[in-house]
């Protein structure tokens, strides 16, 4: 990667055009609006040429990692290969009016039927609704329905929300969108959660537990029947967060475990890109009895992020009934795998066997020496980016202080998996004899670590 | 080891309290400030608001953290201190000496729920 | 029995092999921290694995069911003319296939893409911060309401003008029920206003098409103690009076305007724009520009402080993701299109739709409707059968007169419509 400074603004040459419209074949119709409403202010957008325009972004996107540049275990993310041939189906229905009747789409309400009636076998829910754009906004829509639930038995009391303190940071985040209250409940030293912790925060004023199986430590939350029989004695409902469910995939279904509402991230576990940061798609699915609610959260404008759905129908036809059952054991054999060569150089709080992912906290030995501090998970994550690797995530979850939290996913081969165990141990040994080279990396990335209080401090969010 | 002044009242969420009348002037401790790491930004109340003691009157930001300020007593905010609004990082200077708000009591025998300086010491062990 | 997939890359070698690096005997040892019951052990009830010619097959069948209609609808989603340029940068894998930009130092194509979409649509609403993209513009206005109850003190009443499009209303309709804020539809928004009014909600563009007068909405509702939060048709921007000229305090709107295709409503990408002093009330991620070591200027996210991954239930918003490969479509868009292009774009359809206006009043098959200045999108009052209009014109290959719950019907036209087809429309009108 070479470094590129340009910004679009600074290609910019009065006059010059990038744009070709036709001309009028309509006549004019002098001015359409009064002065009033007319705007004033100029504006000041680039004029730059096609060729610029091309260049530019091209330069921009050489300054970026994908998963098709190179090995991407960002613990949690699910960063698994994008199919190619679900971006190529889905530029036929780019033309199609969000609002056109039902019957001039009949093409279109088929994959709505049939990603519906997919995602509801891989599940054991019931159905699904495909409004959510995201994972938070499907832990929002299903703590919405969750609401709708509970009021349409007139059970207005319930306004808890039990999560528990390693969860992701969106689930206490939707409870307060949706107006409900959070509850922590914690972890015990298997990393699961501590059930008789959660005993005496049941009760008629909780409306739902939600519940992220594997865990983020990557741990099956085996007591989940427990669990599931103790809310719902209480009259709590149980919501799955997805997020995790690619080890799932093709092995445990979230009905079967007991959840009465869920999300997936189509993003995550049905191969559609990430695009650095979204578009993705939440679905949200129910049990039998919440599916009277399922249409009645409006979220978001339309019917949702219908060009991901098309990708994600593509990805299920590929894999089929056949592959399905390998996608998650295959991505929990690449956890395992890397923790077990790597767990005598990087701490691993929690031994037993790991789902998707894991999480190391920092380093057997940080080489701390008289003055010079010891290598810490930044610089770990940092130093693995010289090796043409992206960094797994990192200081999360929040339950240790050096976490290191690693997935591979299923379609990355055992050779990839080898490079990166090499390059970890690499770094190990680095750490062991000279710190400074992992608090000085990264050393072969375009820029080096930037200064993040000086953009806190005084922000500069807009080019002027 | 993070410093803690003699003379100070410390609550169990990290903010000191200095007495002056029946205003308790209040900042944060040395062990907040290094627990948050560079400052970035205090989000003010406005003078005038009300909190009950143990409430949350402002936050402080750093890069990637966020601390609550909880009122260490009850009462009305009558001050802000304007520079460590525009200079988060005199926080992490000298915590002691710049406050972040005064709050003018509306029950001091709240204070005695305070720790003195050898009972907060203990805790930041 | 295992299938084959061309995107798994393990041999049975390389299971083993691995299997026994963790020492267990078999990929389902791995799962025997699960309960039995939690185990499926039955048919998944999927179709069987297709080759990608058949799923190309089964796509094409399925696209060619869906009647090809040309749209002259608007609505909140606008038929404007897609650049080649743009889906071939937008595909480029380094864009498509990246994560939010953790790591910044391999992110740099990304947040600087970000970094110029925060300034393009800090140009376009005249406001000074934009953050890196919503979901969509009805999500973004909902977003714009929380922000506004976060701004102001102990008032939970937010009014919306009932002239904004559909699917908005039914979106902030839908976030203020469980969020526990008041809202209150109404036409005259600012005899709504009180002290418990924490913002107010109106379109600089309404549901039939009419550029609206702002003219003293924003001291009335600052002199109330309240926001002005105006949702807008970024495209437009370009000609009509700005938020920031109107004196609103947060901008929301879609930026499927600025060259998205319609794609059956989505993916699109909603944006919010403010004041300065309304930063720190403001949801999602926000891109900043700094320097590394050596004094290279580069971008990262900043002000995260404010958000869920650190803030949990006190953060802004429980988003996370962004839209952010939409973000890049619109830049791209605005980047080929400049100010000439974009203020051409409205010219070209504005002209088109009077032109469609004024002829297909004069069929005398429609009365006016709303009177007022507009743009590409008008309605008029129909006076012939609804649905055999509708089906006329669908018939011809036209989605057009889409009924309003006013019983009026609505028409959009942009620069990819030629004035034959409006002609061809007319015509088929006029022998009704």
């Amino acid at each position: 990667m070479k470094y590129y400074d340009k910004l679009i603004f600074e290609l910019s040459k009065s006059g010059r055009t990038g744009y070709s419209l036709p001309e009028s074949s309509c006549p004019a119709c002098g001015e359409a609006l009064p002065a009033a409403l007319c705007r004033s202010l100029p504006l000041d957008l680039p004029e730059v040429s096609e060729p610029d325009v091309v260049r530019h972004y091209t330069n921009l996107s050489q300054m970026n990692f994908g998963v098709d540049t190179g090995f991407y275990p960002l613990g949690s993310c699910t960063m698994k290969y994008n199919p190619k041939i679900n971006e190529e189906v889905t530029a036929a229905f780019g033309g199609i009016h969000p609002l056109q009747p039902e019957a001039t789409v009949p093409g279109v309400t088929e994959i709505y039927r049939e990603m519906d009636r997919s995602l509801a076998a891989i599940t054991g829910m019931a159905h699904f609704t495909f409004l959510p754009c995201a994972g938070a906004h499907g832990e929002l829509t299903g703590l919405m329905l969750v609401r709708e639930y509970h009021n349409a038995r007139g059970d207005f009391a319930r306004t808890k929300v039990i999560v528990p303190d390693s969860a992701h940071g969106t689930n206490p985040a939707s409870a307060a969108v949706c107006g409900l209250e959070v509850v922590v409940v914690k972890s015990d030293a298997r990393g699961l959660i501590d059930v008789e912790a959660l005993k005496p925060l049941l009760g008629d004023d909780v409306a739902a537990i939600m519940m992220t199986n594997p865990n983020t430590l990557g741990l099956f939350e085996r007591e989940v029947r427990e669990i599931a029989s103790l809310v719902h004695a209480c009259g709590g409902l149980l919501y799955y967060d997805g997020a995790n469910m690619n080890p799932l995939l093709g092995v445990v279904r979230p009905g079967d475990m007991g959840f009465d509402v869920m999300h997936l991230n189509l993003h995550k576990t049905f191969s559609t890109p990430h695009g650095g940061g979204g578009p993705g798609s939440g679905p949200v699915g129910v049990a039998e009895r919440l599916v009277p609610f399922l249409q009645r959260p409006q979220v978001s404008g339309f019917h949702g992020n219908f060009g991901v759905i098309v990708r994600a129908y593509a990805y299920i036809l590929m894999l089929g009934r056949e592959n399905v059952r390998m996608a998650g054991k295959l991505a929990t054999l690449g956890a395992n795998y890397i923790k077990e060569s790597l767990k005598d150089v990087y701490k691993l709080p929690i031994g037993s066997v790991c789902k998707h992912e894991f999480v190391f906290d920092g380093l057997v030995n940080d080489g701390a020496h008289d003055d010079v501090p010891g290598a810490t998970t930044l610089d770990v994550a940092k130093r693995l980016l010289d090796f043409g690797f992206h960094a797994p995530t990192i200081y999360f979850p929040l339950l240790f202080h050096q976490a290191i939290m690693i997935e591979p996913t299923e379609t990355e081969s055992l050779e990839t998996l080898d490079a990166f165990i090499d390059v970890m141990r690499r770094i190990a040994e680095e750490a062991a004899r000279d710190p400074m080279i992992l608090h000085e990396a990264p050393h072969n990335t375009p820029i080096g670590r930037p200064d993040e209080t000086a953009a806190a401090r005084q922000p500069i969010l807009c080019y002027h | 080891m993070s410093k803690v002044v003699d003379g100070l009242l410390y609550s169990e969420s990290h903010e000191w309290v200095k007495v002056d009348g029946n205003i308790a002037i209040v900042g944060v401790s040395d062990f907040a400030q290094s627990e948050l790491g560079d400052i970035t930004y205090v989000d003010m109340p406005d003078e005038g608001d009300e909190f009950a003691a143990g409430e949350e009157f402002g936050a402080l930001e750093s890069v990637k953290a966020s601390g609550e300020l909880n009122a260490p007593v009850s009462g009305k905010i009558v001050a802000c201190n304007a520079e460590v609004e525009d200079s988060p990082e005199l926080i992490n200077e000298d915590p002691y000496f710049n406050w972040i708000v005064k709050i003018e009591m509306s029950d001091s025998s709240e204070l005695e729920k305070l720790l003195n300086a050898a009972a907060y010491a203990q805790k930041c062990i | 029995m295992m299938g084959k997939s061309a995107y798994f890359p393990h041999t049975d070698e390389d299971i083993r092999v691995m299997l026994d690096r963790i020492g267990v005997a078999s990929l389902d040892d791995l799962y025997a921290d699960v309960p039995q019951e939690c185990l499926y052990r039955g048919e998944y009830d999927l179709p069987a694995a297709m080759s990608e010619q058949e799923v190309r097959d089964h796509f094409a069948a399925l696209a060619a069911r869906n009647l090809p209609l040309k749209v002259f609808v608007g609505q909140g989603a606008y038929d404007h003319y897609t650049p080649s340029v743009i889906s071939y940068l937008t595909s480029r894998s380094e864009f498509l296939t990246a994560y939010t930009p953790y790591q910044c130092e391999i992110s740099q194509g990304t947040l600087r893409y970000i970094f110029e979409f925060q300034s393009m649509m800090c140009r376009l609403t005249g406001l000074d911060v934009a953050n890196a993209s919503m979901y969509d513009g009805p999500t973004a206005a909902a977003e714009a309401m929380r922000m506004c109850i976060a701004s102001t003190r102990k008032r939970d009443k937010v009014v919306v003008s009932a002239d904004l499009l559909p699917h908005v209303l039914s979106v902030l309709e839908t976030y203020a029920r469980y969020a526990g804020i008041r809202l209150v539809k109404a036409r005259d928004v600012l005899a709504e206003l009180d002290a418990q009014t924490a913002g107010v909600l109106v379109p600089g563009i309404d549901r039939y098409g009419i550029v609206r007068d702002l003219t003293g909405f924003a001291d009335a509702v600052h002199a109330a103690g309240a926001l002005l939060v105006e949702y807008c048709d970024p495209s437009t921007l370009a000609v009509v009076r700005t938020p920031a000229e109107w004196g609103a305090d947060i901008a929301v709107g879609d930026g499927q305007s600025l060259g998205i295709p319609l794609s059956y409503g989505g993916p699109y990408v909603g944006f919010i724009a403010c004041r300065e002093a309304y930063l720190r009330k403001m949801p999602g991620r926000l891109v900043g520009q700094t320097q590394d070591a050596e004094g290279r200027r580069c971008f990262v996210l900043t002000l995260q402080a404010r958000e869920q991954h650190i803030r949990r239930e006190k953060a802004t918003s429980n988003i996370c993701s962004n839209q952010s490969l939409m973000a890049l479509w619109v830049t791209v868009y605005l980047s080929l299109m400049g100010p000439e292009g974009l203020r051409k774009v409205n010219a070209l359809s504005s002209e088109g739709a009077h032109y469609l206006h004024d002829r297909l009043l004069a069929t005398g098959k429609f009365a006016p409707a709303v009177e007022g200045p507009f743009l590409k999108e008008f309605v008029l009052r129909p006076l012939v059968d609804v649905p055999t209009l509708q089906q006329r014109l669908q018939d011809a290959g036209f989605f057009a007169a889409l009924a309003t719950e006013e019983g009026y019907v609505t028409f959009c036209v942009t620069e990819k419509h030629t004035r034959a087809e409006l002609d061809a429309m007319v015509e088929l009108i006029q022998s009704m």
